[in-house]
């Protein structure tokens, strides 16, 4: 049964990488949902948040072939109740369509929107929070007459204890182990 | 006067370093990691590349193949029989799109292949400038690691990491793309061998209890089988297997790839694993109680259908690839492991035992297989020549101390049938990809790599011809290797298939040839057409003792089809003998 993963990536800072990892997807036929790039705590480390349906089966054999990656470090999968995860999104409604009915403010306060910008033709909103949450603001903002709307992909952090830079740590410890490469 | 040469030559040295160009630096980088030999073509882009190469005469030996493709098949085949990586060079747009197909072929067959591209100068770089291609994406999903480099100081550092990265692990292709400008520019060249990269870590630690719970699992079992796949050969762990199966008992069966990393002649050897494997570890895969797979993947060629694949078995499995366990078949005891390691480990745990019941199960399938299948191929008593009897005569000439190499198809398939491997690495075939045109290039590539053993080339009429030019390769460097064409004027293989699943509708299979005795010829390389089968042993015998290349046209039965065969979609179990 399908359902949704996020999948979390350490990588070197290097020019194809996104490409790498993307047709590692593509390849199996999977649809990326939501994709953010951005530093990681750990300096020179890019963090890769990908959202994407699939089965439990298939997102483990997708993880290993993204770990093999020579620029990639380490490759989380997680579950939404594993994760603490936003989404920011902006809605540009007409100023007109908004303020013929009493509505603004209810709409503000019920759902922690903010409101960023205020002119005479448009108001401009944003909301920060799940995708169903975002969902559901431009739901009731759809009457209103919604001119533009963005929404960012996941941004996640885990709530497990054990942060990268003891990854990063262990795996030095493991290449010190290292004999020659042998072949034959 | 100096010449303009003569005055890029004069190299200053400042601190030790040597103020050379790009070109030079590759070159250098090259010799830094004990190459001697490169396979190749030149083009505009790469040619300050080449013409490096000429003052490099005495230490790196360039072999100019008909067509990018040879260079990239020789160059696996050259890693294959040597265990070092191969060198390829190509030029920039066709050059280097035309190794497509040789890059693919050694990924999927996990070899060391070092290919270098040129690239158009970097500020025509996306400006779809003449032979511009964007090798990097292209060859993104089928290389193990590639990067371009832009200027001259990157070369050095670039090239110790592709050796890294190819080398190490599960061995891989790597490219590095170099724009012509970072060809021409000047550096001051310092090298160092790279043995470390953040990201990548190929020296797993040994993962002792999973290898610990094995042993104990191999001490109970009754009905235990051995897997052994390419991994065997890649770590030159074949002491160690020999050791391990000696010591437990344990029958072998080895893939397609796994050939010759157990003696074919030992009496624990089962035989071939997969589609036109042998009989009896086919059939008994699913009647073992544990099967120890060590360094293979289980393709789909090998497995048959998975639903139904090993079902009575507990499956331990030895893999350096983690990507590659629970891929296909989940196991129960992972070892993501270098082979060699592993067993090192686990040979003192498990107990000295024998399954001799066991073993004669293999020996009555074997029997069986002799009699319905083996015989008739390769000692029959009238009839056309037949495919398995040319190869079972060159393993007793040759007593199995030859390097095969094939192309695909029903003379790779017989081949690795009916030869019997003495030695390791000595097979050099196309397994994952299945690459038509493989086997001539290869050949030549094999036969280079080791000049001391006699390396015999089966192809089919049909595989041939996809790179034939590369006689003239092997004619230009009197490359003694032996080309074995195994003609029956049809693509066999699928031709068996249409003959088997398309109700005989030979549709595009049936192949009008050329003499290929007279096109062996203009290349100055001796031939021979054998069509009689009295004359089959003397002309194998004259081919092999001759000194220089050699080609045997040996026209085969026309419609023989190759047998045992596990049909697509059946079970390994459900391996048929006979059509």
């Amino acid at each position: 049964m399908k359902q949704e993963f996020t999948i979390s990536l350490f990588t070197e800072d290097h020019i194809g990488i996104l490409g790498q990892i993307t047709i590692i997807l593509t390849r199996r036929q999977i649809n990326i949902d939501s994709i953010t790039a951005s530093e990681s705590a750990v300096t020179g480390v890019q963090l890769l948040t990908i959202v994407v349906s699939t089965t439990d089966e298939m997102i483990q054999k997708v993880a290993r072939q993204m770990e093999k990656l020579v620029d990639v470090m380490k490759v989380f999968v997680h579950s939404s109740d594993q994760i603490i995860y936003q989404e920011i999104a902006l809605f540009k409604i007409s100023t007109k369509g908004l303020m013929s009915g009493n509505v603004i403010d209810h709409i503000v306060r019920d759902h922690h929107a903010r409101i960023l910008e205020v002119s005479p033709e448009y108001i401009v909103l944003e909301k920060t929070g799940h995708k169903t949450e975002i969902t559901e603001l431009l739901a009731q903002l759809e009457p209103y007459g919604v001119l533009q709307f963005a929404r960012s992909g996941r941004v996640a952090i885990t709530k497990q204890v054990k942060e990268l830079n003891s990854y990063l740590k262990e795996m030095d410890e493991a290449n010190r182990f290292k004999t020659e490469p042998t072949l034959n | 006067m100096k010449t303009v040469q003569e005055k890029e030559q004069a190299t200053i040295e400042v601190n030790g370093q040597k103020h050379i160009t790009g070109a030079e630096a590759l070159l250098e980088c090259l010799i830094e990691e004990g190459v001697d030999t490169i396979f190749g073509y030149p083009g505009g882009a790469i040619m300050p590349v080449y013409d490096k190469l000429m003052d490099y005469e005495d230490r790196l030996k360039h072999i100019l193949t008909r067509h990018e493709q040879g260079a990239a098949h020789a160059a696996q085949a050259y890693a294959m029989v040597t265990g070092r990586p191969g060198i390829c060079f190509a030029t920039s747009g066709p050059g280097a799109t035309n190794l497509v197909t040789g890059i693919a072929n050694a990924f999927l067959d996990s070899v060391p292949v070092v290919f270098i591209t040129a690239q158009v100068v970097s500020s025509l770089i996306g400006t779809d400038a003449f032979q511009e291609t964007d090798i990097i994406g292209v060859s993104m999903p089928i290389t193990k690691w590639n990067c371009q480099v832009k200027k001259s100081h990157e070369i050095p550092d670039t090239i110790a990491k592709a050796f890294y990265i190819a080398k190490s692990g599960r061995p891989g292709p790597v490219l590095i793309d170099i724009t012509k400008d970072a060809q021409l520019e000047k550096l001051n060249f310092k090298y160092k061998k790279c043995d470390y990269i953040r990201s990548y870590n190929p020296h797993i630690p040994l993962h002792t209890k999973a290898i610990e719970s094995a042993a104990i699992m191999i001490n109970h079992a009754e009905r235990p089988l051995i897997l052994a796949g390419h991994g065997v050969l890649i770590s030159g762990a074949e002491d160690e297997l020999k050791a391990f199966a000696e010591k437990t008992g344990i029958p072998v069966a080895s893939t397609l790839l796994g050939l010759s990393g157990f003696p074919s002649s030992h009496r624990l050897f089962t035989g071939m694993l997969g589609m036109h494997g042998n009989y009896g570890p086919n059939l008994l895969t699913n009647e073992a109680d544990l099967i120890i797979a060590i360094g293979m993947r289980f393709d789909d060629r090998v497995t048959g259908n998975l639903k139904k694949y090993a079902k009575k078995a507990t499956i331990i499995h030895i893999e350096i690839d983690e990507a590659e366990i629970n891929k296909n078949v989940v196991v129960d005891v992972e070892i993501n492991n270098d082979a060699k390691e592993a067993l090192k480990y686990l040979i003192p745990l498990v107990k000295e035992n024998s399954f001799e019941k066991w073993i004669r199960e293999f020996r009555i399938c074997d029997k069986t297989e002799y009699e319905k299948v083996i015989k008739p191929e390769t000692i029959p008593e009238k009839g056309e020549i037949k495919m398995g009897e040319v190869v079972s005569r060159i393993s007793e000439i040759t007593k199995g101390e030859a390097i095969i190499v094939t192309d695909v198809g029903q003379n790779q398939m017989v081949a690795a049938r009916y030869y019997k491997f003495n030695h390791p690495n000595s097979l050099v075939t196309s397994g994952g990809m299945g690459t038509m045109g493989f086997g001539l290039p290869a050949g030549l590539g094999a036969k280079i790599g080791r000049p001391d053993k006699q390396v015999i080339t089966f192809v089919g009429d049909g595989g041939i011809q996809m790179t034939i030019q590369e006689l003239g390769t092997i004619f230009q460097y009197n490359v003694p290797v032996k080309i074995i064409i195994l003609n029956n004027n049809f693509l066999g293989m699928v031709r068996q298939w249409q003959d088997m699943f398309f109700d005989k509708r030979y549709a595009s299979t049936e192949l009008v040839n050329p003499d290929f005795v007279m096109i062996s010829k203009a290349y100055s390389i001796p031939a021979k057409k054998v069509s009689k089968r009295e004359d089959l042993n003397s002309s194998l015998q004259e081919m092999l003792a001759s000194e220089g290349p050699y080609l045997l046209d040996i026209a085969i039965e026309k419609e023989g089809n190759v047998f045992p065969m596990v049909e697509p979609g059946a079970s390994v179990s459900e391996i048929r003998l006979t059509y």
